[in-house]
């Protein structure tokens, strides 16, 4: 069945209420049966939960073939804890068929890949998929489609049932003897732990892994330890150095800058530019750098941001310190001057995945938001752009909250090279759809802007600043000038992965790829 | 055109291509592998022959490794490796003929 981006949806997939993607906000006002977790009751006065090994807490978990294993991407490409529990429960345990839901996996877990082949994790549910792990689920190697969710939509799953975790692994930079966690004060620091904080209660069971035992109470706590039945001290939770970088760099590149300074000049010609406005961007060179013209712009009209929000890096932290913005909610850092910032500055604040970008809660801050910078693999005429598949059909990234913070904002801007070596960024048709052409308004590229014709109001505000835009079917023809039409994607019918719009219904598949082979013809 | 030695253009970096063309008798022994395969190999592969079909090359192994050069890249590359396999690329380089 055709959903409402125009991709065809096997009826197979269609079972158990499940349905396509029909547009924006479709599922509001309708209601969510909340699911409950069934826990351990832990009445005797114990003084302590740290048990020996990782083995001994999937033991007193219950742990056993079958079920679903949860973990949060915070420690990001440094994390060990993912490769540590799965080695414990696969090698150790010999348990099967298990399927890991995590917020997102990449080149840290390529382990993970080698037990998907081998046919011991036969599910995986994420909002980010990459390295070894991406190319043999691509491959079809996985036993079921792997499932992915943007950053908002996983907390809506495991809130409504659909993924019941039956033991979560809180990656743990800090934690008391009875697992209270923080995401500082420890040596693999990694400052928020928003995304794990839906999983810790809607888990069964819940362990800690630390590398960083702490005296009790380690308050204030983001995982707090009602909801803990086992603490684990290891030697090392990830690499710190791959955990968050020293400093997000703004780029020098003069085609980031061009870009960027267009972006500010588009966020400037709006009516939501004003005093207290509400702002996320990426830490991609071009978002990034958005940040130093918009703080231009800022002083120029004698405003201040209101709040901004998402993945945090130190140049939002610098605005905070300088007084231009008035309070940050953080759901992850990416660099050491937000880790070594939030809960610390005053008005740097934690938030969980659902306060951030849940569209079945009732106050997701991704609502909220005025102005979003996003960045694209592809973005097609129809301003559907994908972020998850490469342009050679293999999984590669993660939506994360892209879908989310588009659908949520009243202006999404995407800011992307016009081509990448021979890849046409703007191209006729994505790979996959990852976030729907009707939440992106504004594209900026090196070669020009393109506003989508559904924001009639936003093209007025280009055209009265005077900035130069044009249809993004030229763009495309632009860079099909450059880089030549590229042949369709040879799919086998086989299905690889699902992707879930954020509110549950399916937005697109993704296939098995059939590459061509320049021998065979 | 006789592919008389070895020879090679192009790197390895990104957006170009490295060719390399060796002496055959058995037409074009061409081996292909890109960085782009599955959306531009067939026009990369239809290139190739063309560019060697125009030089008049009718016999060689043809070794590419595309790093995702655009089309004129890979002509410039093809061409080069060619010309320097018969000793033709020091001088009398004919550009505007078979060089295009």
């Amino acid at each position: 069945m055709k959903n409402a981006v125009g991709r065809d949806i096997p009826d197979e997939l269609l079972v158990k209420g499940r349905e396509v993607y029909q547009g924006k906000n479709y599922m509001d006002g309708k209601y969510i049966q909340k699911a409950a977790p069934k826990t351990r009751r832990c009445e005797n006065p114990a003084e302590s939960k740290i048990v020996e090994s990782i083995t001994d807490a999937l033991k007193l978990c219950g742990a056993r073939d079958g079920m679903t294993f949860s973990f949060h991407h915070h420690l990001r490409n440094g994390d060990f804890v993912v490769n540590q529990v799965m080695a414990a429960a696969i090698e150790e345990m010999g348990l099967r068929d298990i399927t890991i839901a995590a917020t997102s996996l990449g080149e840290a877990h390529d382990p993970v890949a080698g037990y998907i082949e081998e046919g011991w994790v036969t599910g995986i549910q994420t909002s980010g998929i990459r390295g070894k792990i991406g190319e043999v689920v691509s491959a079809g190697k996985l036993k079921t489609p792997a499932i992915v969710r943007s950053h908002g939509g996983r907390p809506r799953a495991i809130e409504g049932g659909e993924v019941h975790i039956d033991i979560a692994f809180v990656a743990a930079p800090t934690s008391d003897c009875v697992g209270n966690c923080r995401g500082i004060g420890g040596k693999s620091n990694c400052g928020s732990l928003g995304y794990a904080m839906t999983d810790a209660k809607y888990a069964d069971h819940v362990v800690v892994v630390t590398d960083c035992l702490v005296d009790f109470p380690n308050m204030p706590a983001s995982i707090e330890a009602i909801d803990v039945d086992a603490v684990v001290v290891v030697e090392s939770i990830g690499n710190p150095k791959k955990i968050a970088s020293a400093a997000a760099r703004i780029s020098q590149n003069p085609r980031d800058l061009m870009m960027a300074e267009n972006v500010a000049k588009v966020i400037a010609s709006t009516p939501y530019f004003k005093d207290g406005f509400s702002f996320q961007t990426g830490v991609g060179g071009p978002s990034l750098a958005a940040n130093l013209f918009l703080e231009r712009y800022m002083d120029e009209r004698g405003i201040k941001m209101g709040w901004s929000i998402g993945g945090i890096c130190g140049p939002m932290v610098e605005l905070l310190k300088k007084g231009k913005v008035g309070k940050i909610i953080d759901v992850q850092d990416f660099d050491l001057d937000a880790v070594n910032s939030i809960n610390q500055t005053p008005n740097h604040f934690e938030m969980s995945a659902s306060q951030y970008a849940n569209p079945a809660n009732k106050g997701a801050f991704v609502n909220k938001l005025d102005f979003v910078v996003l960045a694209a693999l592809e973005i097609d005429t129809g301003f559907n752009v994908n972020v998850l598949t490469g342009s050679d059909g293999v999984l590669r990234g993660a939506p994360g909250g892209h879908p989310d913070t588009a659908a949520g904002s009243k202006c999404c801007i995407i800011v992307t090279p016009l081509i990448r070596g021979r890849m046409a960024t703007v191209c006729e048709n994505v790979v996959t759809v990852t976030t729907p052409g009707d939440c992106v308004d504004v594209l900026v590229t090196d070669y020009g802007i393109a506003v989508n014709p559904l924001r009639p109001d936003l093209i007025r505000c280009l055209d009265e600043a005077g900035i130069p835009h044009v249809t993004i079917e030229s763009l495309k023809d632009k860079a099909y000038s450059l880089v030549g039409t590229p042949d369709d994607l040879q799919w086998e019918d086989k299905v690889v992965a699902i992707l879930e719009a954020r509110d549950g219904t399916i937005l697109d598949v993704v296939r098995k790829i059939k590459p061509y082979d320049p021998y065979q013809d | 055109m006789d592919i008389k030695n070895v020879a090679m253009a192009g790197t390895l970096e990104s957006s170009d291509v490295q060719v390399t063309v060796e002496p055959g008798d058995n037409g074009i022994e061409l081996t292909l592998t890109s960085s782009v395969m599955n959306q531009y190999g067939r026009q990369i592969k239809a290139t190739i022959l063309e560019t060697l079909e125009r030089l008049g090359v009718s016999s060689a192994r043809v070794t590419v490794v595309d790093k995702g050069a655009l089309e004129c890249t890979l002509k410039a590359r093809v061409e080069c490796a060619v010309f320097r396999s018969c000793g033709q690329s020091a001088e009398n380089i004919p550009w505007g003929g078979v060089i295009r």
